[in-house]
């Protein structure tokens, strides 16, 4: 099978110029695979600091590596040069990020960056074309046009507009989805339906994910595969089942030991 | 006597342009207590109106919030205070000395030019009364039950780390000792390894001093942690209302039960359903129960008529014309 996505050992450093007192490696040495034509949703776990939103925009070819390669269907993400070839490394590989609030521009109407996208990034021509564009991908994460067209973000409420991000992410029928935190600004009785669009997406149109969190409850609901990170480093990975089952490293017990419980713990005196 | 009693609270945003006025109405016909020592968890989304409620119950409203009807009334050793209409002269002696505020970011409680003692001189210096020098005896003394070195006093803000930040502010919340603290989300920013201490601490200093705290938050594993009782906000009203325990075992408004039953566990891939639709807009709210348009148990009563909060069992009440059954 070939690689998807193929991360070569790494790593990414920030400071350290002439005048710099010292360099911070965001990302040390991380390698991971995803597979062509086996969809999954593969999480990367980690408090903050600990590397995780570096790598998505590694990943996202927003910045370079500092050292080691990644490798996009099979093309070093370093060698894509010039608009063209830009365009349609975008094509593929989507982001998502956390707030859809911060995301959209509150002064412009949702549907503009719908078109807007269908027209630079799906070769679609005529204004019904793009309409068109957007509707299916509105359609396949549960909204219509018709309940968007002409909207501003704040006539939407954030699992809306969330879904519009997710949607808008859709037109260029990409084969990556890098989602950064994408349920945490949700509110709760929305979030769930998020996270349940991301399995859909797996199981219906094929799409691999990788779903950055800190939240390992979400994580242990909609993962197939998870690495753990802790301060740029990968201290466990594996079937994401399996680890939160079982954590072997401290720093994944001691971060599952954490989470807090939503049973009321049985010592608790509620008088 | 409860510390609080909140009676029949209306606080609208008013605005009027151009000759069009506009309420939206975030609090909407609250009334609960909360006793001496207890921590009473509020819980709600986004545009639920727990900020709302809590501003109002700090005094600290300012146009175009105001309170339209209703009573805050704290009975603090000193006497009774209605806070709707408290000026500034009597909040005075009141503020941080027998109300403190814990909250979410404490990089912008905390001035980021100053060390961390100047911030502990404004706050608490003439509650305590105290000669510097003693004063300060006493703040390191109580640095030091929040585990915390004397050191920090002489540290800046960006020189701690988020959760020495966030135990500095619940130093200066807690230093006067006084009867009721209100935190509002104080751990929402923190890592979950954390968050764990930070809240075990919260609640090591409310058993020691035996203040109340109305604590709000929008996470429920959190309440399920650490509040005794639990109050669930729902479209600017409460909507139910009973010990954290019960309202996690037998949830009985529908909102309530989907919350709880929603929350994501390490351990379960049971299928987890969304609710559909999207919170009320308070601003044109819709009629009756403002939960009917997304609630699976609506039937025709709740669009026409708000269901009052009624108690079902002893110390649980709920808004519901249909509670799910026990």
């Amino acid at each position: 099978m070939s690689a998807l996505l193929e991360l070569d050992h790494v790593s990414r450093s920030y400071g350290g110029g002439l005048f710099a007192r010292r360099q911070v490696l965001a990302v040390n040495d991380v390698s991971l695979r995803l597979e062509e034509g086996r969809p999954e949703i593969f999480t990367v776990v980690g408090e903050s600091g600990s590397g995780k939103t570096t790598l998505a925009r590694m990943i996202l070819n927003m910045v370079p590596t500092s050292a080691g390669t990644i490798r996009f269907q099979g093309a070093d993400l370093a060698t894509i040069r010039g608009a063209a070839a830009r365009r349609a490394f975008m094509r593929k590989v989507q982001p998502i990020f956390q707030n859809p609030f911060e995301a959209f521009n509150p002064m412009k109407r949702v549907d503009r960056y719908l078109f807007a996208t269908a027209r630079r990034m799906a070769d679609v021509a005529t204004d019904a074309a793009a309409a068109e564009a957007s509707d299916t991908a509105l359609k396949s994460v549960g909204l219509s046009l018709a309940e968007v067209r002409g909207r501003f973000p704040h006539q939407l409420s954030g699992g809306q507009l969330q879904r519009v991000a997710i949607a808008r992410a859709l037109i260029s029928k990409p084969a990556l989805l890098v989602a950064d935190e994408p349920v945490s600004m949700i509110d709760a009785s929305l979030r769930a339906s998020i996270v349940n669009l991301l399995r859909e997406l797996r199981d219906r149109n094929g799409l691999t994910i990788i779903y950055i969190t800190h939240d390992l409850a979400t994580a242990y609901y909609v993962s197939d595969r998870i690495i753990i990170m802790r301060q740029g480093r990968v201290v466990e990975s594996g079937d994401a089942r399996a680890v939160l089952d079982n954590p072997q490293h401290p720093y994944s017990q001691l971060l599952k030991s954490s989470v807090l419980s939503p049973e009321v713990p049985p010592g608790v005196s509620h008088a | 006597m409860s510390v609080l009693a909140v009676d029949g609270l209306r606080a609208y945003y008013r605005t009027s342009a151009l000759g069009v006025s506009r309420d939206v109405r975030a609090v909407d016909g609250i009334s609960f207590t909360v006793e001496a020592g207890e921590i009473y968890g509020l819980a709600g989304e986004s545009s639920s109106g727990k900020t709302t409620l809590i501003k109002t119950i700090a005094a600290a409203t300012q146009p175009p919030l105001e309170v339209v009807a209703g009573t805050i009334t704290f009975n603090f050793p000193t006497g009774p205070i209605e806070m709707q209409r408290a000026d500034r002269r009597s909040l005075a002696p009141i503020r941080w000395r027998h109300l403190s505020y814990i909250m979410q970011g404490s990089m912008s409680v905390l001035n980021p030019v100053r060390r961390i003692r100047h911030a502990f001189v404004d706050f608490a210096f003439r509650h305590i009364g105290q000669p510097k020098s003693q004063f300060f005896d006493t703040v390191r003394a109580h640095l030091a039950r929040l585990r915390l070195e004397p050191d920090v006093l002489d540290a800046y803000p960006h020189q701690l780390s988020g959760g020495m930040r966030q135990r500095v502010t619940i130093a200066l919340a807690t230093v006067c000792r006084p009867e009721f603290i209100i935190a509002d989300e104080p751990t929402t920013a923190l890592d979950v390894v954390v968050q764990k201490d930070v809240l075990a601490m919260i609640r090591e200093i409310q058993r020691e001093l035996g203040s109340s705290i109305l604590f709000v938050t929008h996470d429920m594993a959190v309440h399920a942690n650490l509040a005794d009782r639990l109050g669930i906000m729902y479209g600017g009203r409460l909507v139910e209302e009973g010990r954290t325990a019960d309202l996690f075992r037998s949830p009985r408004h529908p909102y309530t039960a989907h919350l709880i039953a929603s929350l994501p566990r390490v351990g379960d891939t049971a299928p987890k359903a969304g609710l559909s639709g999207a919170p009320p807009n308070l601003a044109d709210p819709p009629a009756g129960c403002r939960f009917h348009p997304r609630c699976p148990r609506a039937s025709e009563i709740c669009r026409r008529e708000v269901p009052p909060l009624e108690p079902l069992a002893t110390g649980h009440r709920v808004a519901c014309f249909h509670p799910e059954p026990a």
